[in-house]
């Protein structure tokens, strides 16, 4: 065997794993939220409207930079992602297309960009877990303000790389400007907080009792007592109009570089009272549709204040927000 | 070493058995494309992503000189001095117990001992923190209150239990492949069982356990879901936030380059303490002779390896099957999708890392100059980036460059086979450095070129570290993450993917059957690594 030809059996070896999927009828979504939760709803659209849906998974964040680098490159037709500000990060560099205004119109314009690049498709609020086991919702802070109170060193959970509390950092700077953003940072760094690396482990940790409270989104909680029958975490709703408060959409928009006439009714889809109820039933979160109930047991969402401030702002903000976070020495 | 001269195995002219190395002068140049092939999937990426970094100018100096980095650098150098610690120990003691003494039930041990390799350091992490705090499992069960798996006693055992069996596969490796003849010979003149093992077994084991405690450092180095689920504030958790939280990517790419000179000590050191070690046993296979534990040896093997499946093992099964438990209907239903996935990927990815880690590992022994010794020190360089860096750099540049091969699987798996390329490395030069060059030579001096000589006299004698290095390429591809799920072609699901997909939503009994699936379709596998040659 010369090398030429060992060379020449590997590039087939290499070759013939080479096998990628570049069926141009079928809807390319780009999709950062767990697969476990929306991959049933996923596989009901294709179902009703006979468009086949490939869907890549991985973290909004991960998929917001990977579109960004794919620029007109890009094979996705839609992003739908977790969180505005990588939504807004896709918008910011011009990938998106304005949405029609038959989509636009369905859902309150607050948890949708501005120029209708994207739109929100179900919410998610910001909320104190805590252990009900040694604390009553008495003892818990009026607002994130009441969280630098020396009281709580040692005893709160945050997520600080998550792209969550990175949002509601970043409505912060929205709200009070960066100094006040700075001075709340090291106000918490200096309460020891325990860091984790996402929600769903400070909401386990608040369960385990490792915990007392944590900084998190209100739906992991739901899924964790779906899953194991019960538990002694429970969520705590703030009832400020601050960034602790916010409600912040999970979201879709479509990318200028599409031309397939699935993309706007995928979108569609996802905003029929059937997928909205979905939303509630399954993945807890606030159904952004007028007129489908919120989950069962929260509180309304129009019940829920909000901070005075435009989300289409939200990703603007972001790298400052990891820039704060880090400087307070907490990343 | 107090054993007297002529007892010690060190590799001179004088011991029975040994051959100077001997180095021929041209080098065939095709022998560098294999080492090129393997690794620059993962290297050009990371140039290219270099390069940016560099371009941009911006706040490296800054990332660099921070006081949180010397931190970081403290507290991960620390964590991984206890986990090769720990892990030689175990590594060790374990494979000396089930390949040298007459231990009951060697075969069944030796599948044991080893199947934690392939469960994600993850997916250990999440049963440790399941089993303990003042809610969990363990202190349900005994009543006690049983603190919570945290910080770096929590990082130490996770990634204790998530490596050791790469010291334990090596050395018994190394151990099956040892010459009876100069244990026989240190017994012969005197030398009791003790120090034989110390001053001829352990050195002469020197060379496999030491790649294999190589694999564990780098590692722990680059873990990234363990230590940010036990709450340790290594290097990488920390090149993970910062990714995570921007997207500007510099400072992420900044520490990632940082982490990968942290790596470069790491192996340098390795290179350092290894000396040049080369022992080449004749070419003549004998069994040898167990060491007779006596009955009360034997109970103390074996609660001593029950005590360690007992940690590794049935403490995470157990909490998987207590979380199997609680599933619905949907929850248990077998991921075929995933089991596919997984199992392609790890094939392909273990035969184009062991075809291309022959021809190196050929380059490295055979021919080692300064220029060798890089492509070995890179190789686990590599091997110690962070997927996540590899990942994004690869989204970055095949998005770019690679056309339609972008979010193929041909560059999924030529990732993985760069990424794990020292796996395959390690048991394939430990191979050839056992086997000596005269027969080689004997080869070429007969007329066969360096080729029909590398593929028709030393493939054959390597087979068995050629399949070693497989077979541990496809384990750890079999558990891969992070580069999964930034490569992966559109829809392609692999057991790592759905086991994280459901815990991460808090779903653990949907993530158990993928998990238990995932130790279940390895077990075999790991039998195959641990089988004895006949």
């Amino acid at each position: 065997m010369s090398p030429r030809l060992l060379g020449a059996a590997l590039a087939l070896v290499v070759a013939g794993t080479a096998c990628g999927d570049n069926d141009s009828t079928s809807l390319t979504v780009y999709v950062g939220r767990s697969e476990t939760l929306v991959a049933p709803l996923i596989e009901q659209f294709e179902a009703e409207s006979g468009i086949t849906v490939e869907a890549r998974y991985a973290s909004s964040t991960d998929l917001a930079a990977t579109l960004r680098e794919e620029g007109t490159n890009s094979p996705a037709d839609v992003f739908f992602a977790q969180d505005p500000a990588s939504l807004g990060a896709v918008a910011e560099a011009g990938l998106f297309r304005t949405l029609p205004d038959s989509v636009r119109t369905l859902v309150p314009s607050q948890f949708s960009d501005r120029d209708g690049l994207w739109i929100g498709l179900s919410g998610r609020s910001r909320v104190v877990v805590y252990d009900s086991t040694r604390l009553s919702p008495d003892d818990l802070p009026a607002d994130s303000d009441g969280l630098l109170d020396p009281v709580w060193r040692g005893r709160i959970g945050i997520a600080p790389s998550n792209a969550s509390f990175l949002a509601f950092v970043a409505a912060m700077i929205l709200e009070r400007g960066e100094g006040a953003t700075r001075n709340w940072l090291e106000g918490i760094a200096a309460n020891e907080p325990q860091i984790f690396s996402g929600n769903a482990p400070i909401v386990a940790a608040v369960d385990q009792g490792t915990v007392e409270v944590g900084l998190v989104n209100h739906y992991y909680l739901y899924g964790l007592i779906a899953d194991q029958g019960a538990s002694t975490a429970v969520n705590h709703f703030f009832t400020t109009a601050g960034p602790e408060s916010l409600v912040m959409p999970a979201g879709a928009g479509i990318l200028a570089t599409s031309d397939h006439d699935g993309a706007e009714e995928f979108i569609a889809f996802l905003l029929t009272a059937e997928s909205q109820r979905y939303f509630a039933e399954e993945t807890f979160e606030y159904p952004l549709v007028p007129g489908v109930d919120a989950p069962v047991g929260l509180p309304a969402l129009a019940d829920l204040a909000q901070p005075d401030l435009d989300l289409s702002d939200l990703a603007g903000a972001l790298d400052l927000a990891t820039d704060l976070v880090a400087a307070a020495g907490l990343l | 070493m107090t054993a007297p001269a002529g007892l010690a195995p060190t590799p001179t002219p004088a011991t029975p058995g040994v051959t100077p190395l001997l180095r021929h002068t041209a080098v065939p140049r095709w022998l560098w494309l294999a080492p090129a092939l393997a690794l620059l999937p993962a290297l050009v990426p990371f140039a290219h992503l270099i390069g940016r970094v560099l371009g941009s100018g911006s706040r490296i100096g800054e990332v660099v000189l921070s006081a949180e980095t010397g931190r970081l650098v403290a507290n991960t150098g620390l964590l991984v001095i206890l986990v090769i610690t720990s892990t030689a120990i175990i590594g060790i003691g374990a494979a000396w117990l089930t390949e040298a003494t007459d231990l009951p039930a060697r075969p069944i041990w030796r599948v044991v001992v080893a199947l934690p390799l392939v469960m994600p350091s993850y997916v250990i992490a999440l049963a440790l923190l399941a089993a303990t705090g003042s809610r969990g499992y363990l202190s349900d069960l005994t009543g006690l209150n049983i603190p919570s798996l945290t910080g770096l006693p929590g990082a130490w055992l996770t990634l204790t239990i998530a490596t050791y069996p790469y010291v334990y596969l090596a050395a018994g490796a190394a151990l099956r492949r040892l010459d009876p003849a100069h244990e026989e010979a240190a017994r012969g003149l005197g030398a009791g069982p003790a120090r034989t093992f110390r001053t001829i077994v352990l050195p002469q084991l020197r060379p496999a356990v030491g790649a294999g405690l190589l694999v564990v450092a780098l590692y722990t180095l680059s873990d990234f879901g363990a230590v940010s689920l036990v709450r340790f504030d290594s290097f990488s958790r920390v090149v993970y936030a910062q990714y995570a939280g921007r997207l500007d990517r510099t400072p992420a790419a900044v520490l990632a380059v940082l982490l990968v000179l942290l790596a470069l000590v790491v192996v340098w050191a390795e290179w350092r303490t290894r000396g040049h070690a080369a022992y080449h046993g004749r070419p003549v296979r004998r069994t040898p002779r167990l060491a007779a534990l006596g009955t009360r040896g034997r109970v103390i093997g074996i609660a001593t390896l029950g005590a360690l499946a007992t940690v590794s093992l049935t403490l995470p099964i157990g909490v998987l099957l207590a979380w199997a438990g609680r599933a619905t209907e949907a929850g248990r239903d077998i991921p075929w999708q995933g089991m596919q996935g997984s199992l392609t990927a790890a094939a392909l990815a273990a035969a184009v890392a062991a075809v291309l880690a022959l021809p190196t590992a050929v380059l490295l022994t055979r021919h080692s100059s300064a220029a060798t010794r890089w492509v070995e020190r890179t190789a686990y360089a590599v091997f110690a980036l962070p997927h996540v860096t590899v990942g994004l750099a690869m989204v970055f540049f095949a998005a770019r460059y690679l056309g339609g091969l972008y979010q193929s699987l041909a560059v999924l798996i030529a990732v993985y086979a760069a990424v794990f390329f020292a796996q395959a490395l390690g048991p394939v030069r430990a191979a050839v450095l056992q086997v000596s060059p005269s027969i080689e030579e004997a080869s070429r001096s007969l007329g066969a070129g360096p080729v029909r000589t590398m593929l028709r006299v030393t493939a054959p004698m390597v087979r068995r570290g050629l399949f070693t290095g497989a077979l541990l390429v496809f384990l750890t591809t079999m558990k891969e993450l992070p580069a999964t799920l930034l490569l992966r072609p559109t829809g392609f699901e692999t057991l790592a993917v759905d086991v994280w997909s459901a815990a991460d939503s808090l779903l653990y009994s949907r993530a158990a059957i993928p998990a238990i699936l995932l130790l279940l379709v390895a077990a075999l596998p790991t039998y195959l690594l641990t089988r004895r040659e006949r």
